[in-house]
């Protein structure tokens, strides 16, 4: 067992080192023509040696011909594709040598996004195990709204995020709120879905048994439907706060927010950087990480301790 | 017995099998011979190695000592040449196949005629009295008619041994003697050799010529009775005192595995 | 006022009216199942529209149904041409190339015992990531037309395709797997007759999920940057314009699509995954 979990950590280590060459490989003929123009200005020279005539020339031919330009393309100010330390360095830079305050420091644009998910997260989720609830115990409910609630998982509902954003700014609502709106009614329904699946998951015998006890509908939800909705719950506590952090990310495009991972992404699409580009879109993803992980480890701690889980 | 050459012959096969919590004996100088034609079971509780021996025939398993033939081969070349049919405790059939597909399953992979097919899967669904069932999709059956399909699908390609690992183990007793019945009328008409595992005195003694007792930790052949039954077995035979006075012994070979231990 | 009265009693009527259906004697037919959402949907827009106009809630911030209804009927053109740019175009083509190539990947994953321990877990964590991240950088590479939108399509819907099939691959019961040995079947037979078809119901669910990601990926890259066509271009530039009955015009064309294009997979897959127990209940 022990050294079936090492291999699968070399296996995992291979892989993504074999990404990382893969990257460094794919800057050199991605970064050449930029390379080789930033010479040819600074009167280098460059085989061949007018910008026309490397226009139309591939790649990794500009490659072969100018070998001494490709230490250069890992250390471009505005490559098409940074070199992973390039992106590493940019993240240290804007996380820990910068103070938190500063408008420069990833953690401060990671934290404006993050309070705008955890908020809508809450919130989103809240109301989804509500109306999850109101499905399980009324028919009527479980009939009229059920059915919308799935067709909504079909459905680019977040492409409602701009409008969202502008209308509750012409009311006068701006900031955290209409991020959190988008971000609560994207992890509303995976929450709703999942949830109606984990409450209906006892199985007919479970539910007889209870039967046999006469026991009152309220102690049939606490007692044997809610803790088996416990798995369904965190499957889609899972899936929701992933689509949360992308509602608040697509929160800040429309507005020309200049706070928030969604800003850091859309200035640097901008002016061209794509050093910041890369590290903003790192930022989102170890967020995203983290959260999910955050989340596996209550969901572990809580079924072990309900007994549902080794 | 009746023809005396052996088609399975097991000598000294040991199998161990490394776990965390240090290495299992599953089989323990296991020495065996089958003849052709025999219908052998293999009982006794479960750990014992009654399934294990069967997949090492099957060459599902790899003894890690002694020697194990099939038809003078190895199991894994009698495997390549599909000497074999093997049923599993559950029907298994595939649920996206009808049963008539799923017969023609092996004969697919072993790259038969597509006329040869029709055949043989009329044939064999005759033989374990499915007519008219080839349309049917498994879910639409009942759990003894698949578990039967299961059998006339490894009946197809016509291979001399038959190996049933608890095939009715899963099935309530009145369909159980039913296909009980069946098999051995089966057995007599094709005239197979098998290897059946079970855990039900009643059934090991009422199908088998032989009858082989084995015991866990490590998993070993405690006794092997040679039936003097005759082949023609009506159900009631089990209420004549040959039939009792031999489910007695293996009753008692069982538990002389047993008290080894307690 | 009279016409906000009105919304309440049309809500109290369309609730009486399911509340009736769902405990009368048909309340498990096919038929009220289909009635009561569609009812409870009419509601809601009867509301909405009488709301709207009872209380003048200016067009910039909810047009009325009815609103919404003209401008789609008088835009079906510019409609057609953002539907072909962005879900023909931009959607269905990184679709089709993201769940093939993700597919196939599966393939090799579950052949070699190493890329399924190395690749699975990575493959895990990027499914979980806001990959429509990647849509500038996407577009700074493949250019402002459809193709950028492809690409972030083509990476968005990748990892959970290759996770649901590389798990549908591993779904045959190892005693299906024993039965194939019995038989000395190849690996590619053993591929195609059972892992393959056992896979299906896992890889449907991979396609059903990636229609959703595929719109959403189409419609997001827009917003980094599109030609001066398509959904997500019109959306935001309508945004701007504060012409929000467009933009509800839009947003109705990605319902209509999104349910269609999820319910054509669906489709598919009854047809594919016919003997399977979800299916056949």
């Amino acid at each position: 067992m022990r050294s079936e979990g090492i291999r699968a950590i070399w296996a995992v280590l291979t892989v993504v080192g074999v990404i990382l060459l893969f990257w460094y490989a794919a800057s050199v003929p991605m970064n050449i023509k930029g390379v080789l123009t930033e010479f040819e200005r600074a009167g280098q020279q460059v085989d061949p040696p007018k910008a026309v005539d490397r226009r139309d020339m591939s790649e990794f031919e500009l490659v072969i011909d100018n070998p001494y330009a490709i230490d250069e393309t890992w250390e471009q100010d505005r490559p098409r594709l940074p070199a992973p330390h390039q992106v590493a360095e940019e993240l240290w830079e804007t996380t820990v040598e910068k103070k938190i305050t500063s408008k420069r420091s990833l953690i401060y644009h990671s934290w404006v996004t993050l309070s705008a998910t955890m908020l809508g997260f809450a919130i989103g989720t809240g109301l989804g195990i509500l109306l999850a609830v109101g499905i399980v115990h009324s028919r009527v409910m479980d009939l009229s709204v059920m059915p919308w609630a799935i067709v909504s998982q079909t459905i680019p509902i977040i492409a409602l995020a701009p409008m969202i954003i502008v209308v509750l700014y012409s009311i006068g609502i701006q900031g955290i709120i209409p991020k959190a709106v988008i971000s609560a009614y994207l992890s509303f329904f995976p929450v709703v879905v999942g949830m109606v699946k984990g409450l209906r998951s006892p199985d007919a015998m479970q539910l007889d048994l209870l039967r046999t006890y006469s026991a009152s509908s309220s102690q049939g939800f606490w007692k044997l439907r809610l803790p088996a909705s416990m798995p369904y719950l965190f499957t889609s506590l899972k899936i929701g706060i992933a689509a949360s952090l992308v509602g608040a990310i697509v929160g800040e495009l429309p507005t020309g927010a200049v706070a928030g991972l969604g800003a850091r992404l859309l200035a640097g699409s901008y002016y061209g950087q794509t050093v910041q580009i890369w590290s903003a879109l790192f930022a989102a993803a170890i967020l995203a990480a983290c959260l999910v992980g955050l989340l596996g480890m209550v969901e572990r701690s809580v079924l072990k301790r309900m007994g549902m889980a080794q | 017995m009746t023809n005396g050459k052996a088609v399975i012959e097991a000598n000294g096969l040991n199998l161990t099998f490394q776990t965390n919590d240090g290495p299992i004996h599953a089989l323990r100088d296991v020495r065996l011979s089958i003849n052709k034609g025999e219908f052998v079971s293999f009982i006794g509780p479960s750990g014992c190695g009654k399934t294990t021996f069967l997949r090492c025939i099957a060459a599902l398993e790899a003894p890690t000592g002694g020697t194990l033939t099939v038809n003078g081969m190895t199991p894994d070349e009698a495997r390549q040449n599909r000497a074999y049919g093997y049923v599993f405790q559950a029907a298994g059939l595939y649920p996206w196949r009808t049963i008539a597909k799923n017969i023609k399953l092996p004969l697919e992979i072993m790259g038969y005629s597509a006329k040869e097919q029709e055949d043989r899967v009329r044939n064999v669904l005759e033989l374990v009295d499915l007519e008219g069932f080839g349309g049917k999709f498994p879910w639409q059956l009942s759990g003894g008619m698949q578990q039967r399909a299961s059998i006339a699908r490894a009946l197809a390609f016509d291979a001399d041994i038959l190996l049933m690992d608890e095939p009715f183990g899963a099935l309530d007793e009145i369909v159980r003697d039913h296909l009980n019945e069946q098999l051995l009328a089966l057995w007599a008409r094709t005239e197979k050799t098998i290897g059946f595992v079970t855990h039900s005195i009643p059934e090991a003694v009422y199908l088998s010529t032989k009858i082989v007792v084995m015991s866990p930790r490590p998993g070993r052949i405690t006794d092997v009775i040679d039936s003097p039954l005759p082949k023609e077995r009506p159900l009631d035979i089990r209420d004549t005192p040959e039939f009792i006075e031999v489910a007695h012994r293996v009753r008692e070979g069982l538990r002389a595995g047993h008290s080894d231990e307690e | 006022m009279i016409l906000v009265l009105g919304a309440v009693l049309l809500w109290l009527f369309g609730w009486w009216l399911n509340s009736r259906l769902a405990s009368g004697p048909q309340a498990n037919s096919r038929l009220v199942r289909f009635l009561a959402p569609l009812i409870f949907g009419l509601t809601i827009i009867g509301i909405w529209e009488l709301f709207v106009r009872g209380l003048n809630v200016p067009l910039v911030i909810l047009p009325a149904p009815s609103v919404i209804a003209v401008r789609f009927a008088g835009s079906l053109p510019i409609l057609w041409v953002d539907f072909v740019q962005t879900i023909i175009k931009g959607a269905l083509s990184g679709y089709i190339i993201g769940c093939f190539s993700a597919f196939l990947m599966a393939i090799a994953v579950d052949r070699w015992d190493f890329l399924r321990l190395g690749l699975l877990p990575v493959g895990n964590f990027v499914a979980a990531l806001p990959i429509v991240g990647t849509a500038p950088i996407l577009v700074m590479w493949f250019g402002f037309d459809w193709h950028s939108k492809a690409a972030v399509v083509v990476v968005m819907v990748f990892f959970p395709m290759l996770v649901n099939t590389v798990a549908g691959l591993r779904e045959a019961t190892v005693m299906q797997r024993d039965l194939m040995e019995t038989y000395a079947a190849t690996y590619w037979q053993s591929f195609l007759k059972l892992r393959l078809p056992a896979a299906m119901p896992f890889v449907f669910n991979g396609l059903k999920i990636s229609t959703t990601l595929a719109l959403i990926g189409a419609i997001v890259a827009e917003f980094f940057g599109s030609p001066t066509l398509g959904m997500g271009f019109r959306i935001s530039t309508s945004v701007g314009q504060l012409s929000l009955d467009m933009v509800w015009a839009e947003i109705v064309v990605a319902a209509l699509a999104g349910t269609a294009f999820y319910g054509l997979v669906a489709m598919i897959e009854k047809a594919v995954t016919f003997w399977h127990p979800s299916q056949r209940g």
